[in-house]
């Protein structure tokens, strides 16, 4: 493969995986706001097209039209800045990781990842510890006590639950021995459901602890104190409008997209089937079946994401505090102690 | 293509350095220095230093800068008074600065001579082996004691930490209640 194909190969990879979270995204939010309505008894969005399914479109296109105003108080060069952090942590964190078989495309070229590298699940922890900047910075430059507020309890909440969030992965990592995550996901692969880490691996109190600490992390309820509406109007977003709101918006449903990713990744399988390798062989099958398998599972966690967000009432801060330092944090140390001692001794 | 990626971030290394001091505002500064830190992980990239680029992202850009932005916002601190430095500083200081470059540069010389220098193709005395691995084997291996001595260190520092400001914080609740008796 020349430099040139490979090149333009690459160009189209990345172009169609972004375009492909974007939509992601927006229908992330009409899934949510269906199953919501749904939860509360009622419809959700119906009017715009069938089932409403052109909603998120629409919204899109309401957002782009509406004035941009940008307060007089401000700090310009950050209020601009944050919005963009915010959005490109996002969106940046797809890169690595891999929703589909191994190579596919023309000369091995891997169609299902935009980049296999060895150190994979690192990369998505820092590009996660970046995107606090957005968040905190927003608050900090919209010169307003209520996004000050916001922002000060989200750069606690993120540094806090990172630690816990950090550690219940490294179970994962001895497991696989290896921080691709492409190896951890054949290493759990062979026989399907039982061999799962959340299930054969043993990992299933690191899994509740991963799950707890990611919706802390994407600023969902029940932890999404940095935008409490009843406390804070808006939170760090509240001088926010028009396209930079929507950003900020669009940031958290792809970080949403990002942690279901990353746990079905390193709890489930991966793109892996669950019933083992015993599938047919035929070429649609491989390239089409670990596509399907994969958007199943990170859509069966963005609708646990719903689902907690319509039952559960929103943490106090203190509240947040004591779990995340007094029962999130010394599980998962001891998660990584009996898993070490578990493969010492196996 | 490894040469042109080192010069530029070598070049943003440089500039965010420059803009930290030149900076009046404490939030401009420590957004320099995050800019610092990751491009000095771009060029440990460079190097094959992956596991350290990307622990120098997480630790150093992700955790301690956060730190920082965080006291700057919640002490509110607003822009620095300039002054026009002590004079001794400014007369002494420059010199100082060309000294030590020089030494270094005459130490990095001697060694090393002028010759190319290898990016890109991972580390030279370990080729085509992660770094991770070797990582691991040096620092729980060969460097157990050491190691473990560093963190039980880090702990006492933090016990230490909690325990200084747990003394401080018991006093207030006592002192509130207190008051309506």
């Amino acid at each position: 493969m020349t430099i040139l194909a490979f090149f333009l190969w690459s160009l189209a990879k990345v172009a169609v995986i972004t375009v492909m979270m974007l939509m992601g995204v927006a229908y992330t939010v009409l899934l949510e706001r269906k199953l919501v309505g749904r939860i509360q008894n009622r419809w959700g969005p119906s009017r715009v097209g069938p089932f409403g399914l052109l909603q998120p479109l629409v919204d899109g296109l309401k957002n782009f039209l509406k004035e941009d105003l940008i307060p007089t108080a401000v700090y310009r060069p950050i209020y601009l800045l944050a919005p963009i952090i915010s959005l490109g942590c996002a969106l940046i964190a797809i890169a690595v990781i891999p929703f589909g078989a191994p190579g596919m495309g023309p000369h091995g070229f891997d169609l299902f990842e935009i980049s296999n590298i060895n150190i994979g699940l690192l990369v998505i922890l820092a590009v996660t510890s970046i995107g606090v900047y957005g968040i905190a910075l927003a608050g900090w430059s919209s010169n307003n006590k209520y996004s000050l507020l916001g922002s000060l309890r989200s750069s606690a909440q993120l540094i806090s639950y990172e630690l816990a969030l950090g550690l219940s992965l490294v179970g994962v990592v001895l497991r696989a021995g290896s921080l691709n995550l492409r190896t951890i996901v054949e290493q759990q692969a062979p026989l399907g459901i039982v061999t799962w880490n959340i299930f054969g691996g043993g990992q299933i109190l690191a899994f509740f602890i991963y799950l707890i600490a990611a919706f802390a992390e994407t600023n969902r309820s029940p932890f999404d104190l940095p935008e409490a509406e009843s406390e804070l109007t808006g939170g760090y977003h509240t001088e926010y409008s028009s396209m930079k709101f929507a950003m900020f918006f669009m940031a958290e449903y792809g970080n949403m997209i990002n942690v279901g990713c990353v746990a079905t990744l390193l709890f489930l399988g991966g793109w892996t089937n669950p019933f083992g390798e015993f599938y047919l062989q035929n070429t649609f099958i491989n390239v089409f079946g670990p596509l399907f398998w994969f958007v199943i599972k990170v859509v069966f966690f963005l609708c646990v994401y719903v689902w907690v967000r319509g039952t559960l009432p929103r943490f106090r801060y203190d509240q947040l505090m004591n779990f995340g330092w007094r029962y999130l944090l010394p599980l998962a140390i001891l998660n990584i102690v009996g898993t070490s001692l578990w493969l010492a001794y196996r | 293509m490894h040469l042109i990626l080192f010069f530029l971030f070598a070049g943003f290394c440089l500039a965010g350095a420059i803009n930290l001091l030149v900076q009046t505002h404490p939030i401009n500064s420590a957004l320099s220095l995050i800019v610092v830190m990751t491009s000095l992980a771009v060029l440990y990239l460079l190097l094959g230093a992956e596991f350290l680029a990307i622990a120098q992202i997480i630790v150093y850009s992700g955790a301690v800068m956060v730190l920082f932005v965080f006291v700057v916002m919640l002490l509110n601190a607003g822009r620095e008074e300039r002054t026009l430095g002590s004079l001794a500083a400014s007369r002494v200081g420059f010199p100082a600065v060309v000294a030590l470059f020089a030494v270094l540069a005459t130490i990095i010389l001697h060694i090393h001579g002028l010759n190319a220098a290898h990016l890109g193709d991972g580390l030279s005395n370990a080729p085509g082996q992660s770094n991770l691995v070797l990582l691991s084997q040096v620092l729980f291996h060969e460097l157990l004691l050491p190691f473990e001595v560093t963190s039980v260190l880090i702990l006492i520092a933090i016990l230490g930490a909690v325990a200084l400001a747990h003394v401080e914080g018991s006093k207030l609740p006592n002192s509130e209640t207190a008051a309506p008796k």
